[in-house]
Parts: structure tokens; C-alpha cells; sequence
């Protein structure tokens, strides 16, 4: 593992990236909107699974509308991080927010395209009111592990 | 005492260097700042996006306005404390920090922008739109936000870095006159 860390450490890419005094920094500001996107679409559907936010339109309405601004964002940060990654990937390796991170990530991407979308698209009923609450507190759990762990990648 | 007089008093408070030299509350404060950000900035641009009539087009832009608003400014008021509280750990190079104050200008902009759509833009069409793409005059307030959000959050990031810094001269005079730095050691 330590490894194809190395490799990915080497790349033309990484180096290219960590000898620029631009590059790094651009491509975390980019990875932070790419954040806030994928934030704003999430909570616009948990919003309205824990009854707040857009409470009029049905789950599966909303959920359809900020699906493509999701995979957009989503995409946005694959290709920033992944660019991020490469530049440090050896910090990365030793940092335990790192492996926090991409494990929330795993499970949260898992989660929102599994239980979270069939949640969503079963509809509205009084008796699946729990349910709804607690697929977005688990989706809000996991997306805000991915923000803290990123956050800390940069303190460690 | 001149601005600059100012933000170099209070750097030297103890509430200034308690916070710029705790190793919890400092990295906290920032990390609070960021989650948010998610809050704030991501619901900001799903209403900008609203308003330009590029998602959500099914749901009313009075309903996105109305209940969507109010998570945002939550937001936002956490934002503004988090952000006040991490510009006093460090008053002064935040005072005399490139981005600091490109930031600053573009926040009052984006503020103007909302006044304007809210108190001038808005009120003529409340009523008249009830769903889908609403009329250019939303939609260049929505885009104007998206836009000076994005550059907001650009700048915020580079604050961190250090490359405009007073203390790393020579510098172009430029720079120097947008910055207010006196290159003189007496200043540090």
C-alpha cells in the first residue's frame, strides 16, 4: 500500500504540483466550492427527509433536481482531491484524518445512491416519518465526517 | 489611531494571543468555519442556482426564498462570529493581508447585491412568477451572488498563504500601497 502511495507521490502530476506556488492552492480553492455544492445539494434533500427546508414538494422531486449538481460537484472534488492527493500523498499515508475521510466518503457515496435514494423515492408517509429522520442524521453524519476529516488533513 | 494603529493593539490583547497560540481552539474555530461554510455557501448557491432558474425549477422561487433563506443565514451568522473570532488570533497580518481585503470588499458587494435584489428586484415580480425560469432581472442577481461567493471562498482560502505578506519583502510597490505595509522593520 505504502507502496503505490509512493508511485502516486512520484507522478509527473504530484511533482508539478508540489514545486508550483499557485497550483496547490487553486486547486484546494476549487475542491472547497466543489465542497459547498455537494453540501448544498445534500442538505436541500436531508433538509426535507428531517421535515424542514422545502417541506411542500415530495423527497423524490427535490432529490431528481439537485441529483446532476450533485454528480457535477461530486465530480469536482473526485478530480481536485484526487489532483490534491497526488501532491502529498505520503502525508496522506500517516494521516489518520485522511483514512477517516475517505472511509466516510466510501460509506456516505454508498449510502446516498443505496437506503438514502430508496428512502427518498418510496415517498411521503406519516408511519416512515423515523425513517426519513434517520437516513438524513446517518447522510449528514457521514458527509460531515468527510469535511472534518479534509479539514484536519491540513493540520496534521 | 489609525486602522493600522488599531489592529496592532490588538494583536497585542491577551485574548488575541491566547487564541493565536492555543493549539485546540484555534484549529476548532477554523474547522467551524468550514462545516458552515458547507451550511451557508453550499444553500446560497442552490438558491443562486434557483434563481437562475438552473435547478429546482418545480418549486417556486418565493418557497426556495422563504424556507431555504433562513438555514443560510444561520449559516452565515456562525460564519461571521467563527471569522471575526480567527481575524482576532491574527489582527494584524489579516489587516494588511492581500486577500483579507479583497475578501472584505467582495463580502460588502455581495451584501449590496442582496439588498438590492431583495428591496428593489424582488418586490416587482413577487406574485408575478410562480414557477420556472424567472425574469432577467432575478437571474443577474442570482449570478452576480454565485459568482461573488465563489470569489469570496477563493480569496478566503489565500488568506492562508503568505506570498503577499509584509514581512516578505521586497514586494512590488503595488502591492505595498493595497496592503498599507510600511517594508520597514519597525512595523514588525
Amino acid at each position: 500500500m505504502l507502496s503505490f502511495f509512493q508511485w502516486c507521490y512520484d507522478t509527473p502530476i504530484g511533482e508539478t504540483i508540489r514545486e508550483s506556488t499557485w497550483l496547490f492552492p487553486l486547486i484546494e480553492a476549487a475542491h472547497l466550492v466543489g465542497l459547498g455544492l455537494t453540501a448544498g445539494a445534500v442538505l436541500i434533500v436531508d433538509l426535507r427527509l428531517l421535515g424542514a427546508g422545502l417541506i411542500r414538494q415530495p423527497a423524490a422531486q427535490l432529490w431528481a433536481s439537485v441529483r446532476p449538481w450533485l454528480l457535477g460537484s461530486i465530480g469536482l472534488m473526485v478530480v481536485s482531491g484526487t489532483l490534491l492527493f497526488l501532491s502529498e500523498a505520503i502525508k496522506c499515508y500517516y494521516s489518520y484524518a485522511f483514512w477517516v475521510k475517505m472511509t466516510c466518503l466510501l460509506l456516505a457515496l454508498v449510502f446516498a445512491f443505496t437506503i438514502r435514494r430508496h428512502v427518498v423515492q418510496t415517498g411521503p408517509s406519516p408511519d416512515r416519518a423515523l425513517q426519513s429522520r434517520l437516513t438524513a442524521i446517518t447522510s449528514l453524519g457521514l458527509w460531515f465526517g468527510v469535511a472534518w476529516g479534509g479539514r484536519w488533513i491540513g493540520f496534521s | 489611531m489609525t486602522p493600522l494603529e488599531f489592529f496592532a493593539w490588538l494583536s497585542e490583547t491577551s485574548w488575541s494571543v491566547d487564541l493565536h497560540e492555543s493549539e485546540i481552539a484555534y484549529p476548532l474555530i477554523e474547522s467551524v468555519h468550514v462545516w458552515t461554510l458547507c451550511v451557508f455557501f453550499g444553500l446560497m448557491m442552490m438558491v443562486d442556482l434557483r434563481l437562475l432558474g438552473w435547478t429546482m425549477r418545480s418549486v417556486p422561487v418565493s418557497e426556495v426564498l422563504g424556507r431555504v433563506l433562513p438555514w443560510a443565514i444561520a449559516g452565515f451568522v456562525v460564519m461571521v462570529i467563527t471569522g471575526t473570532l480567527l481575524v482576532l488570533a491574527i489582527p494584524l497580518r489579516s489587516y494588511q493581508n492581500l486577500f483579507f481585503r479583497g475578501k472584505m470588499i467582495m463580502l460588502v458587494a455581495a451584501g449590496l447585491n442582496a439588498w438590492f435584489f431583495h428591496y428593489r428586484v424582488y418586490p416587482r415580480i413577487v406574485g408575478k412568477i410562480v414557477d420556472g425560469i424567472p425574469p432577467n432581472s432575478v437571474r443577474i442577481a442570482g449570478a452576480t451572488s454565485l459568482a461573488l461567493w465563489i470569489a469570496i471562498v477563493f480569496c478566503g482560502r489565500m488568506i492562508a498563504y503568505n506570498w503577499f505578506d509584509c514581512d516578505r519583502q521586497p514586494q512590488p510597490a503595488i502591492i505595498n500601497f493595497l496592503t498599507s505595509c510600511v517594508p520597514a522593520p519597525s512595523v514588525y
